[in-house]
This record gives C-alpha cells, structure tokens and sequence, in this order.
C-alpha cells in the first residue's frame, strides 16, 4: 500500500476522541434525558418489548408448568442430571461479566472510553445474572425451598455443606448480584437528581426524586461518592474473577475425565468476559443505532470492543488447545477417551460448531475493515454468543453422558420445555433490557460530562468558545 | 444548651452564588476560604477536580468504613463456617479434618467482599445524610441546573464570619452570574 499524504495524516489521529465534537455538558445533558423523559414511546421499542413480553409469557408458562410437574419435565436423566440448567446458568453468568469488566477494571485502569457503554453494560450484567440465577433454582427440583441453601437457623438442625463448591456458587453468585445492583444504582445516583430536575410530569418527578434520594451535587458528597464508587470498583475487580472461579469449580472439582482439570478457572473467566463482550456489542450496535447515539457510541468503542473480544477469544482458544494436549500428555485413557468423545463422540457435531464459532469466525476480526463494520461485528458477537453457549454444553453433555463405566453411560437431549425455559429467559433479558432504556439514561450523564470537561480543558476549548 | 443564644437560627440558610464554568467556582472557592468563611459549600453536576481541596475539606471515612465492613466480612464469614461445619453441623468425611479451612476460603472472601461494598455504599449514603427528603439550596430558583451544566458555591450562615449583607457584596466580587438568598 503506497503511503499518500492523507493516509499518513489518518495514521497520526489513530486515536480519535472519545465523544463526538461539538457537545457541551448541556447538549449532553439533553441528549441522555430526553430519551427517557420524552413523552413520545418510540414504535420500535414497543414492537420489541411486546415481543419480549410475550416471550416472557412462555418463561412465566413453563415455570408454571415445571412446578406442577416438577423437572422430569426437563430432558434431564442419569447420568445427565445437569441439563440445559446448568449450561444456561453457566452461559448467563459468563455474559454479565462483561459488565463488570467494563465498568470497575476499566475505571481502574483509566480507559475513558468506558464512560458511555459502563452504564448498560451494567445493567446487562445485572439481568443476565437475574436470568443466571433462575435455573440453578428451578433445577432444585423444590425451588420454593431455596433457602435451604443459605445457612439460616432452622428446626432442622441441619446446615449447608461448606465444602462443597455448589454451595460456594449460592454465595459467589448471590454476593456478585448484590454488587452488581450496588454498583448500578451507586453509578445511577447523581442521573436520577438530573432526571429528577429535568421531568415535566409531576410524577416523573416524584418517582425519580425519591430514587436520587436528595442528591444535591455537593462537593462534600461527590468527595464520598467517587471515593465510594473507586472502592466498590476495586471490590468487584476481584469478585468478577472469583464468580466465574468458583462457578468453574463446580465443574474443576468433580472427578468426572475432561472436567477435572486446573485450567478451567481461568478459561471460563476468560470465556466469561469474551461472551460477555459480544452480547455488549449485540445491544450496543442496534441500540447506538435506533437513539442516535453514535456520537457517545463510537466507532472507536466497537472495535475497542471488537479487540477485547478478539483477544479473550484467543485465550479461550488456547484453553481448548491445553485442555486437548493435557489429555493426551497426562496418558490417563478416562481423559483421552474424554476428549475422543468430545471430537469424535455422539456430540461431535456441537463441538465442531463450537470450535467454529469461537475459533475460526472471531479470527476475522483481525481485519480493520471487518472491525470498522458494525454489521460484521454484530454478525461476528452473534456466533460468539452461540459458540460460547455451545461450549458449556459440550462441557456438561459430553462428560456426564460418559464417565468411567460404559453400563452407565447415556445419551441426553433437551425437550421442548427446556427450550421454551431458555428461550423464555431470553425474553425476559430482552424485556428487562426494554424498560431499562425507556426508564432510565443507558449512558452515564454525569461521567460523560465530567469527560467532556477534562477534553475541554485538555484541548483549550473553553478558551476558544468565549 | 449554654451554646443556645449563638445557635440562634439566621432567617437565610445561607447565600448562593452561581457560576458557569468549573474553574470559576474553584477560584470562588479558593477566595472565599482566603477572606475566612468556613461553612460552605459547593455544588456540581460532576465532580470537579481541586474543588474539595479548594474548599479545604478533610478526607472522608468512607475508606475506614469500608475496611472495617471488610474485616468484619472476612472474620465473621471464616467463623460463621468454622463454628457450623466445625460444631454445630460436624460432618466426618473419610475423617478429614473438620476446620477444613482451605475449603472456607471461597465463602470467606465473598462474604468480605459483600459486607466491604455494602458498607461503602451503605457508609456514603450515611456521612451524605441521604436520602434527605428535603434541603433548603433546593429553593434556590434554578438550583434544578446544578445537576445540568450550572456550578454553584454556597456560604451558610452558622458561618461565623456570615453577615447577609457584606457576604452577598462579597459573592457579588467573585464574578458570580447571580447571587441569590437560600431560604429555609
């Protein structure tokens, strides 16, 4: 490629800003609330969340139907006893972890431009989780006693096992949600007191300014605040490891061939993030999009997000790699076959689609025209979701359904009611997703203008625009 | 109660300068500490840098509040599992040892971490006084702007030094856009 002068001149701006030009703190202001505070419900967003909704209607209708039938309604069975629960568990968590990521290791590490996609990433982190954590329970088989998993005193006289890493998981997961929901509403506080002294309607008012609950902007109370929301940041940067840590363990810790491995840890946080970042993309892209966001979304964020993706990906990838050569150096035959069964076994096609999804196609996104193409990366974060989704089922499947005695091995396949439960609690995502952008600012109003401020005096335009 | 006639309640809250750039209100602030007032202060709709040392306010307790929650998490969530799996509830696996503690630690650490945030968001809505239903800079007209694009600086009148006149005449001199009366 021959280097004409204006290429070289696009070469010197490699990083452009993180806003689009010509925002001032108040464009900004108006821009983020009015979307919420306009009295207008745009057409397409009731379209989705009526398609949502009724989603939402088959979850309510095959939970219904799970508890007056209990799971044998599952396609669960022996040796198979963990199913679709526990894949979309697995699959759920890993995607909110991006959210974390996004919002508290970013900001410790300083990269500005988390400032607009922190705040959705967040509450992604916060349904997915919501999500996540129904099928655990439901596949409790008497959910309505769940709190038997907490240790509570009780007439029992009988309390959890902690020992065991599924009683780890109730914590790890129920503390990571907790925080999550801490962490949003603490990031949430000072737009809620913009809302509030932004809304017409006296009941926008009141609603809003009981959730900013006084927020005034001090300067005593921002000093509390941001040291507050640094601290929750540096709390959740080891929590988001540990989630997926332990949630890894469930699997590391049982004897089962291909699960008992010390390379799962780091492999499912890793696949945890990159799932994560591609169900970022897969909303910020429409969304961006539909609101004309494009000047807080940029593209300068999508390929960032495209690189993040691209790079954990890698990393999974070499975790299959280690997983596969482990096996065979280890010269254990149960890990072997394992893994023979994995390729070659009955479900040899998930993983080729697996190996198709998460390794080959991301590999695209080293082309820069590939990552300046919000379609091809839309396209690209669909078939990471699915070949991320394929992977914890090949891990649960393949190695329940063949552990060490042939007399006991099984082959599982999911019913209907398994998928009209998955699918469901993709609608609820979807739905919860819905009302989140209509009721509250998916870009954080008060970061995006501290952003704004610190360009300004960076660039000396405050001194220009007098 | 011997300190009751000074604390007699001033009819203003205090007054209140609007500024419309960040570093006007810090040069505000840093002038107003110069000619003594202490009781004061500042409102934004992001937090400005070099406001909270201009104003010469002292660290926050946050990080002690959340060290604090930290410890208790990770004492108390250790022991909550010593004592149930150790006495209460004592299971004897192959006769393993019962404070299997390597086994404590995942629980140990969420706990620390749960109780840790709890307590840093917990202890900041607490030192803030929030929520608070009602405030009086909220009368202040155009207040609303101060969680828009509008900074404002605030003396109170506990401030010893507070006099509404000679301290409105002096927010007058800081270049302030508008200087108005907070009432209660």
């Amino acid at each position: 490629m021959e280097e004409n002068p204006e290429h070289r001149a696009d070469v010197d701006m490699s990083i452009p800003p993180v806003v689009g030009p010509g925002y001032t703190t108040a464009s900004v202001t108006e821009k983020i609330s009015h979307i919420v505070l306009t009295r207008r419900t745009p057409k397409g967003w009731i379209f989705g969340f009526t398609v949502s909704f009724v989603i939402v209607m088959v979850l309510l209708f095959s939970v219904s139907f799970l508890l007056v039938k209990g799971v044998g309604i599952w396609g669960i069975m022996i040796p198979v006893g963990w199913g679709f629960a526990i894949i979309n568990f697995v699959w759920w968590i890993g995607i909110g972890h991006a959210g974390t990521l996004i919002s508290a290791i970013l900001l410790l590490l300083n990269q500005k431009w988390r400032t607009s996609i922190n705040r959705f990433a967040e509450a992604m982190t916060l349904f997915a989780v919501a999500c996540a954590g129904m099928f655990p329970l439901l596949h409790l088989g008497r959910p309505w006693f769940f709190y038997w998993l907490f240790p509570y005193p009780n007439t029992m006289g009988v309390q959890p096992q902690f020992r065991s890493p599924l009683v780890w998981d109730v914590f790890a997961v129920s503390t990571y949600f907790t925080v999550s929901l801490l962490f949003w509403f603490t990031g949430l506080l000072p737009d809620l007191a913009t809302l509030r002294d932004r809304a017409k309607s006296r009941v926008y008012r009141v609603i809003y300014g009981i959730l900013a609950m006084g927020w005034r902007g001090s300067a005593r109370h921002w000093q509390r605040y941001e040291m507050a929301y640094l601290l929750l940041a540096g709390l959740a940067t080891p929590l988001v490891v540990s989630v997926h840590t332990v949630v890894s363990f469930d699997f590391a810790i049982a004897i089962l061939p291909g699960w008992h491995t010390t390379i799962f840890p780091p492999y499912f946080v890793a696949g945890a993030i990159y799932s994560g970042f591609a169900m970022v993309l897969v909303l910020a892209i429409p969304l961006r999009r539909f609101y004309g966001l494009e000047d807080f979304i940029t593209m300068r964020h999508i390929r960032n997000m495209a690189k993040v993706m691209l790079a954990t990906g890698l990393i999974v990838a070499y975790g299959y790699m280690m997983e596969t050569f482990m096996s065979w150096y280890s010269g254990d035959i149960y890990e072997k076959s394992a893994f023979h069964n994995r390729a070659f076994g009955p479900y040899k096609g998930f993983y080729w689609a697996l190996i198709a999804c998460n390794v080959i196609i991301p590999q695209v996104l080293w082309i820069k025209r590939i990552r300046n193409s919000t379609v091809a990366v839309f396209v690209a974060s669909l078939f990471v979701l699915v070949g991320m989704w394929l992977e914890r089922f090949v891990i649960v499947v393949t190695s329940l359904s063949r552990d060490y005695l042939t007399s006991s091995w099984g082959m599982y396949s999911p019913t209907f009611w398994d998928w009209a439960t998955f699918i469901g609690t993709i609608g609820f995502f979807a739905a919860c997703m819905f009302l989140f952008v209509r009721f509250l600012p998916m870009i954080s109003i008060a970061e995006m203008k501290a952003l704004i401020s610190e360009e300004d005096a960076k660039h000396g335009l405050e001194e220009a625009r007098q | 109660m011997s300190k009751r006639p000074s604390r007699q309640r001033h009819p203003l809250y205090g007054l209140m300068a609007e500024f419309e750039r960040p570093d006007s209100l810090i040069a505000a602030a840093r002038r107003a500490r110069e000619a003594g007032y202490t009781r004061m202060d500042a409102y934004s709709p992001y937090p400005v840098e070099g406001l909270a040392d201009a104003l010469e306010f002292k660290g926050t307790m946050v990080p002690m509040i959340v060290l604090i929650g930290g410890v208790i998490g990770c004492i108390g969530g250790f022991l909550m599992q010593y004592w149930l799996a150790g006495s209460y509830y004592p299971i004897n696996i192959g006769g393993r040892p019962l404070n299997s503690w390597p086994a404590f630690i995942p629980i140990t650490f969420e706990l620390t971490v749960l109780v840790a945030a709890l307590s840093a968001v917990l202890g900041m809505l607490a030192l803030n006084g929030l929520p608070q239903p009602y405030h009086p800079v909220f009368n202040v007209p155009g207040f609303a702007l101060a969680s828009r694009d509008r900074f404002f600086l605030a003396i109170e009148s506990r401030d010893p030094k507070f006099d509404a006149e000679t301290t409105r005449a002096f927010l007058r001199t800081l270049g302030a856009k508008e200087v108005s009366d907070v009432d209660y």
